[in-house]
């Protein structure tokens, strides 16, 4: 690649940093350009955030060099980077969600009244805001609670909060990983404003239809080792994939479709909290999806059938019983499984070794007579981790060292041993590298040959395409149309997903 | 590292704790502390009835939550028996200090479970309620003097040397480690402790298993309640004393982590040894109940520094074993 000195911003070279145990980074390289957008790229533990945050100044360095504005630099805290105008977006939320929009975007600096430090100009800082959000295309009062925002309203402000100090290189984590279609196209205007104002960005993501749309060069990294950085021009994406993973992936989405057998899971006239008279139906042997923007009420309805949240009216029935009011409990011992969105809040106990996640939704089987019997815990544990491919020596290890593809590999196991048919995933492939992912879909095809029926939940588009036989779409609450696989294009999908109730064209 | 590794060398830390504490009195008052009848009595009849309330604290906290009532459930269930215990009727006492224990144990797990109260607050306000009751019950009327056969349920010898409340202690002791290592009740809890959420979408029966926490403390209570009727011959409301901050601090010495999910009964034990005997120490060298107190505390301190310190030996140990 050819860099002229003068246009560089940023430039590390040789970097190393160890954990105990791991080398997280070995002797890995970038540069960044003024006013370019930099991919990062790269699988769970490819080693990205690592270095992210030895820029930011939130890790130190073990050897290497850092060359910024200029100068070598060695930061050692985040405030440092911050003054020296490098700003983070991480992909968690870091808001305080009991104060206002304003006090959010100014936290750590808010502006003070003249004359007197120490005293916030409250006036000053949501005017300011409100400038700022104008300028950025975020239509929002400044003055409402964080915690009243919807997700994707949340990431936006933290963008709003990055952007509101004196910039010069912006670092974004998967800032698109909750957003909808319209709020990534505002973003990537974003985005292009800071190219125009000669702002230099480090863009981490998975998703390969992103970087082609705003990238200029790509950087891939995998096991904390630099491979290659190349022109977006100049890219292609099944080397780009195969550069990330260390090996070729013939087909991401690969999919057996079968004639699918009867009804096993239908809903008749379901309500609840954010979701109205939802009459849906899953067969076996397919792959339904639930497709919509956020907040379109989606998981609302996976809760309200697996009984974490009240159904307010209405009922489904499942292998042929009704049913109107459940629990958790109860939805297991009807072999119902639940893959939540949010696999480390709820689907794992982290600090718990795999075989003990394996069993934790079929616990009679290995406390017999409700007593432990250890021998089958540890069978069940090798089965699966040999089964399902999980990346460990044993299934002694606690969940939480394992990657996101392989903790959703054990929440999967989790599942497949209570001998549950009907299973309903939600998100089933978020924060988990292409790798990872093309082995989920495998899986899934496999399970529906067994004569499962699955009930997907998911804001990829490719993927509700790539490996559905029907998808349902919702908005506001109410399903506005089903799409069956011979008419399944994302336009058909998203004239449904925002242009609300007409009845399904296939019907 | 397995996790089943790091537990027994964390707890053989403790043991060692407990072991410098015991050498340490040894050397500065080898006549006085090293006695046989000096480590009996705190063993055998110091230590238990604070192990046996600290037992119900450390299932609330390796649960994820806490239990600041039992010792004001226990001086309540013993005053209201008390009457019944020193006319012989033992059959109605049983029943009225369990009922109590049972009622407020319920209470207060109803409070949590089902109500969704913070364990804290649940607790902290039943035990204000349950201590208030029992100043209105007692009403500055005292009841002492009960009978020896009733006595001997402490300072008996079903089996020779060891008293009957260390026997009592033991069993309780055994019937609790089984119940949290070994069945359903237990995984759940461990579970709970670590993620309700998770635990309760792999449909385990987290609110049964919450209710059946509180309610084991509150027969604890009442169980600890009769012993000390027995130990003291009289109903004291005195006895309430430091018990709720003993057993926070037994189990926070024993190693049993404050978010819950980690530590066991042994932990419990040990963490109430070594108090037991910092304070009998203390006492023989003739320190002040006042200086002992303090003394506590920093100990409460030292234990948990001195676990951050442990788990980055070992983490910096396993890092080296991987390389």
């Amino acid at each position: 690649m050819d860099v002229k000195q003068d246009n560089v911003i940023l430039r590390m070279t040789g970097i190393t940093k160890c954990f105990p145990g791991t080398l997280a980074l070995d002797k890995v390289q970038l540069t960044c350009e003024k006013g370019k957008v930099h991919i990062l790229l790269g699988e769970n533990g490819a080693g990205k955030s690592t270095l992210m945050k030895i820029i930011s100044g939130v890790y130190t360095r073990d050897e290497g060099t850092v060359w910024y504005d200029g100068q070598e630099v060695n930061f050692t805290n985040v405030r440092q980077s911050m003054e020296a105008g490098i700003s983070m977006i991480h992909q968690e939320l870091n808001l305080l969600p009991e104060r206002t929009i304003a006090q959010n975007i100014y936290l750590g600096h808010e502006p003070m009244v003249k004359g007197l430090k120490g005293v916030i100009d409250y006036k000053k800082m949501v005017k300011d805001s409100r400038e700022l959000m104008d300028r950025l295309g975020l239509d929002l009062d400044p003055n409402i609670l964080v915690k009243k925002l919807s997700i994707a309203q949340m990431q936006m402000v933290e963008v709003v909060k990055a952007l509101s100090k004196e910039v010069k290189l912006v670092i974004m984590d998967e800032p698109t990983s909750s957003l909808t279609d319209r709020e990534i196209d505002k973003l990537f205007e974003i985005v292009e404003k800071l190219k125009r104002d000669n702002v230099a960005i480090i863009y981490i993501s998975h998703r390969m239809d992103e970087i082609k749309r705003i990238g200029d060069c790509v950087t891939v990294m995998r096991d904390g080792q630099y491979i290659d950085t190349v022109d977006v021009e100049d890219m292609d994406l099944d080397t780009l994939i195969s550069m990330m993973v260390g090996r070729k992936i013939e087909n991401m989405y690969e999919r057996h479709y079968r004639e699918p057998g009867k009804v096993i899971f239908e809903t008749k006239d379901l309500s609840g909290w954010r979701f109205r008279n939802v009459n849906i139906n899953v067969r076996e042997g397919e792959i339904v999806s639930l497709s919509g923007l956020i907040g379109a009420g989606r998981t609302e309805i996976a809760k309200a059938v697996f009984g974490d949240e009240p159904i307010e009216h209405g009922s489904y029935t499942l292998y042929g019983k009704q049913i109107t009011r459940t629990t958790p409990v109860k939805s297991v011992r009807n072999s119902m499984g639940y893959l939540s969105e949010d696999r480390k809040a709820e689907g794992l106990v982290l600090q718990m070794p795999i075989k003990e996640n394996l069993v934790a939704a079929s616990l009679t089987k290995v406390f017999k007579g409700g007593v432990l019997r250890s021998g089958p815990e540890d069978e069940i544990g090798k089965k699966y981790v040999a089964e399902l491919r999980i990346a460990t020596p044993n299934a002694e290890k606690l969940v939480g060292e394992l990657s996101g593809g392989n903790q959703q590999k054990v929440v999967i196991g989790k599942w497949l041993e209570t001998g549950c048919k009907f299973l309903i995933i939600d998100e089933p492939t978020r924060g988990i590298d292409v790798g990872a992912k093309s082995e989920i879909y495998k899986l899934l095809d496999r399970l529906v040959g067994e004569g499962y029926g699955i009930l997907m939940i998911s804001s990829e588009m490719n993927e509700v395409i790539g490996i559905s036989d029907r998808v349902y779409v919702m908005k506001d609450g109410e399903i506005t149309g089903e799409v069956t696989r011979e008419n399944m294009t994302q336009e058909a999908i998203m004239r449904f997903a925002v242009g609300g109730k007409e009845r399904a064209v296939n019907e | 590292m397995s996790v089943k590794k790091k537990n027994q060398i964390d707890l053989l830390s403790r043991f060692l704790i407990l072991a410098v504490v015991c050498v340490g009195f040894a050397l500065l008052r080898p006549e006085a502390f090293l006695s046989v009848d000096n480590i009996t009595q705190v063993v055998f009849q110091q230590t238990p009835f604070t192990i046996l309330m600290a037992f119900g604290m450390s299932l609330a906290i390796i649960s994820g939550g806490i239990d600041i009532s039992m010792s004001s459930t226990m001086v309540l269930s013993s005053y209201l028996s008390a009457s019944y215990f020193q006319q012989g009727n033992y059959f109605m006492g049983l029943v009225v200090a369990f009922g109590v224990g049972l009622g407020f144990g319920l209470f207060n797990g109803v409070l949590i479970s089902k109500v969704k109260i913070e364990p804290f607050i649940a607790t902290f306000s039943v035990d204000f309620m349950a201590l208030g009751l029992a100043y209105v019950v007692c009403n500055g009327e005292y009841v002492y003097g009960f009978s020896d056969g009733f006595r001997s349920i402490v300072n008996g010898y079903l089996i020779p040397g060891i008293p009957n409340v260390a026997l009592v202690t033991f069993l309780v002791f055994a019937v609790l480690y089984f119940l949290t290592r070994r069945t359903i009740y237990g995984r759940t809890l461990y579970s709970l402790g670590h993620n309700k959420k998770a635990t309760k979408l792999s449909g385990m029966h987290s609110d049964g298993v919450i209710l059946g926490v509180y309610v084991t403390n509150g027969l604890l209570a009442a169980l600890t309640g009769i012993l000390y009727l027995a130990r003291l011959n009289a109903a004291d409301p005195s006895i309430r004393g430091t018990l709720t901050n003993d057993s926070i601090a037994s189990a926070l010495i024993g190693g049993i982590a404050f978010c819950g999910g980690t530590g066991s009964v042994v932990n419990t034990v040990i963490g109430s040894m070594i108090i037991m005997f910092i304070r009998n120490g203390m006492n023989i060298m003739g320190v002040s109940t006042n200086w002992q107190q303090a003394v506590v505390g920093f100990v409460i301190l030292f234990a948990i520094v001195y676990e951050r310190v442990l788990n980055n030996l070992m983490a910096k140990y396993a890092g080296k074993g991987n390389k």
